[in-house]
């Protein structure tokens, strides 16, 4: 189980926004004011449609991005706030990604042990050649791959093939945290399952920390401890996977959730989609994440408060 | 045609690529038949053939496609044997196609309005302003708003949906008798999914259409689908009614498929997976294609490919396992569920027709 104590965030977002082009008439509030911690061990399921925002919080955690304003702690440092070296190789060790698209996130003109070796070698954690081949070789067998494919090219693999090498790459400099940003989404079915079981055994042996972004909530609900929904770059409901299914609190995530398509024929032929009018949104109302349950966070003005509380309480009633 | 009710029978069709490679086997001996009114899904992963397929239905296929056999029989002229430009008066006119990708297969330089009307001045001759007059129509069937003004705008004005909105207007403009619709909804949100595929069954109904459905989303299928015809390394390898493929599987792959993909209530520390990859199409293997992944697989999988056995009327698949011969294989847990309800199912029909049955019997009396 993981320990949701203070002591044991390794992942503070507080009040990130990031903004582009900002004071342009093109300028884009891709994420407007998110918070949310992530602890250690668990993983962070991050939903939304195209243009939610989701990816760019991703980037920005990684500092891809400086954030236009807010903070992103990990392991108790500012991310913006790295200066010397040492710093920022440290926490581009202890931080990594895996890509979505595993077709242009591999060099073609690298051979594979060369891909999975390059963090090995930039962080000088091999002590010669030979170590250096044995800790790919390792990493390779770990990830489900033959020692003998170190010397190929990525054109020679398949996709969810591929997939693995990325997963190599970012677990060859011991990381404690990864970023998978839509890792299955360009994989064939019963590839994404074979990924999946690999991401949840990693996080198993190793203890890694997890913030998994997807569109396809059938699968982020199997493997999130918790799960954010966001919209229009805001944050609009926290809760844990389970509770986040069998009590959507806001109306956005009911819709989310009424739209997912069920390999069940008797449940599509009775499905009933739940429309959501965005404009609710936009009416001027300052909002918030607040803490209505334990653990239960959702987006609401003060007047809202009381209808979300009535909302909770009918559904957990319907529970019992 | 051998049914009146099909539109259309595909028979042993059989199409092989030429590459640098050698030869890649991509169709080995598929035949189906789409009846008139109904949405025949075809599933599959990619390199499995469904694609090809229907490109061969289009007579879209590239040139390095080499036919090897077969038929393709609509309203009694075999689609094979035909010219280019024959397919030409065909194609988007009898049979349209909705492609994957809203983004890429609009023309960006053409307004919207005028790509509607295209087919109906080229395949009817329509005179430009009742074209127009009827691509206006068919904006609003398909729910573009505001659609005299829209109608001059050019695709990039619209969102993914939008434009896969104006793609079905494009296809369904003249009505046609069979619609393809390969991957229509895979690069659209969910919500803006399950808004196109409504869309699409509403339409349907209203045209009465075929339609053909690519796709490898199971959860899709089950809401779209009236018949699923499940495909491996360019073969059939089980086909039925909606509720026979997702309630009583025969084949490992169909087991293998519905368990790999989560459903809200999975649970649990590992996915069902099939190991290994699909077979490279080069060299097909002999025998049963699935077998080197099949966990069920028997010793006669390696040396013979097993042929259809019937289920039900409606039900085939091919494997071994359905041979009186064959040992008995407990499936899968989770498809073990399936098939209990599956018998909740049927019987509760049973019990319906026996009802109506002694209702009847009353009423003579």
């Amino acid at each position: 189980m993981i320990d949701y104590s203070e002591k044991n965030k390794v992942l503070q977002v507080e009040h990130l926004k990031q903004y582009f082009n900002q004071g342009k008439p093109n300028e884009v509030r891709a994420v407007d004011d998110i918070s949310f911690d992530v602890y250690k061990g668990e993983t962070f399921g991050l939903v939304g449609e195209s243009g939610s925002g989701k990816t760019t919080v991703g980037r920005a955690i990684i500092h891809l991005y400086e954030p236009t304003s807010g903070k992103i702690i990990f392991d108790g440092q500012d991310v913006s706030k790295l200066r010397t070296k040492q710093q920022k190789q440290h926490f581009r060790r202890e931080m990594q990604m895996i890509f979505q698209d595993p077709y242009a996130s591999l060099n073609p003109r690298m051979k594979v042990k060369d891909i999975v070796a390059e963090g090995i070698d930039i962080n000088h954690l091999a002590k010669d050649d030979a170590d250096r081949t044995h800790q790919v070789e390792e990493l390779l067998e770990t990830v489900g791959l033959n020692k003998d494919h170190s010397s190929r090219y990525p054109h020679e693999f398949s996709g969810g093939q591929r997939q693995r090498i990325g997963i190599a790459r970012a677990l060859a400099v011991q990381p404690q945290f990864i970023i998978a940003d839509e890792p299955i989404s360009a994989l064939d079915v019963s590839i994404q399952a074979q990924v999946v079981n690999l991401l949840k055994k990693l996080q198993r042996d190793r203890n890694l920390t997890y913030l998994f972004i997807a569109h396809d909530l059938s699968m982020v609900k199997y493997i999130s401890d918790r799960i954010g929904v966001m919209h229009y770059g805001r944050m609009l409901e926290i809760a844990s996977s389970d509770e986040i299914y069998a009590h959507p609190l806001h109306d956005y995530t009911a819709s989310l959730l009424s739209a997912v398509p069920v390999p069940d024929p008797e449940y599509e032929r009775a499905r009933v989609q739940i429309p959501y009018d965005a404009s609710k949104e936009f009416d001027g109302k300052p909002r918030k994440l607040v803490e209505i349950a334990p653990h239960h966070w959702i987006r609401a003005s003060e007047d809202e408060l009381p209808m979300y509380q009535k909302r909770l309480e009918e559904k957990s009633r319907v529970k019992k | 045609m051998e049914n009146d009710k099909n539109i259309l029978e595909v028979r042993n069709l059989k199409i092989n690529f030429n590459t640098y490679a050698g030869t890649v086997k991509a169709i080995r001996d598929v035949s189906f038949d789409l009846r008139k009114g109904e949405t025949l899904a075809i599933v599959g992963e990619s390199g499995s053939g469904k694609t090809v397929t229907t490109r061969s239905i289009m007579g879209l296929n590239s040139p390095n496609a080499v036919i090897d056999g077969g038929t393709i029989m609509f309203k009694n002229q075999d689609l094979l044997k035909k010219t280019r430009k024959q397919m030409d008066e065909i194609r988007g006119n009898d049979i349209a196609e909705i492609f994957q990708d809203p983004m890429t297969s609009l023309d960006p330089t053409m307004k919207i309005g005028k790509q509607i009307a295209e087919p109906l001045i080229i395949h009817k001759g329509m005179k430009r302003e009742k074209a127009y007059a009827q691509a206006l129509e068919m904006m609003k069937l398909v729910g573009i708003e505001n659609a005299e003004q829209r109608i001059n705008n050019y695709p990039h004005q619209f969102s993914g949906g939008m434009r896969q909105r104006i793609v079905i207007a494009i296809a369904l403009v003249n009505y046609p008798e069979i619609l393809i619709a390969d991957e229509p909804t895979t690069a659209l949100d969910v919500t803006i999914q399950a808004q196109i595929l409504d869309l699409m069954k509403e339409l349907q109904a209203k045209i009465n259409t075929s339609i053909i459905f690519i796709t490898h989303d199971l959860g899709v299928v089950a809401g779209m689908a009236d018949r699923v015809a499940v495909m491996y390394a360019g073969k059939i390898v089980e086909y039925g009614t909606v509720d026979e493929i997702f309630y009583n599987p025969k084949h490992p792959y169909t087991w293998g498929l519905l368990n790999s993909m989560p459903t809200m209530d999975t649970t649990g520390t590992e996915l069902p997976s099939i190991p290994g990859t699909p077979p490279d199409l080069l060299d097909p293997p002999k025998g049963d294609a699935f077998a080197a992944r099949n966990k069920y697989a028997l010793e006669i999988d390696t040396k013979q490919e097993p042929p259809f056995f019937k289920v039900s009327d409606t039900h085939y698949a091919a494997t071994w396992l359905l041979d009186p011969r064959a040992p008995k294989m407990t499936p899968p847990e989770q498809i073990i569920e399936r098939q209990k309800h599956y018998a909740k199912l049927t019987h509760k029909t049973i019990d319906q027709h026996k009802d109506t049955h002694v209702e009847e019997q009353e009423e003579q009396l």
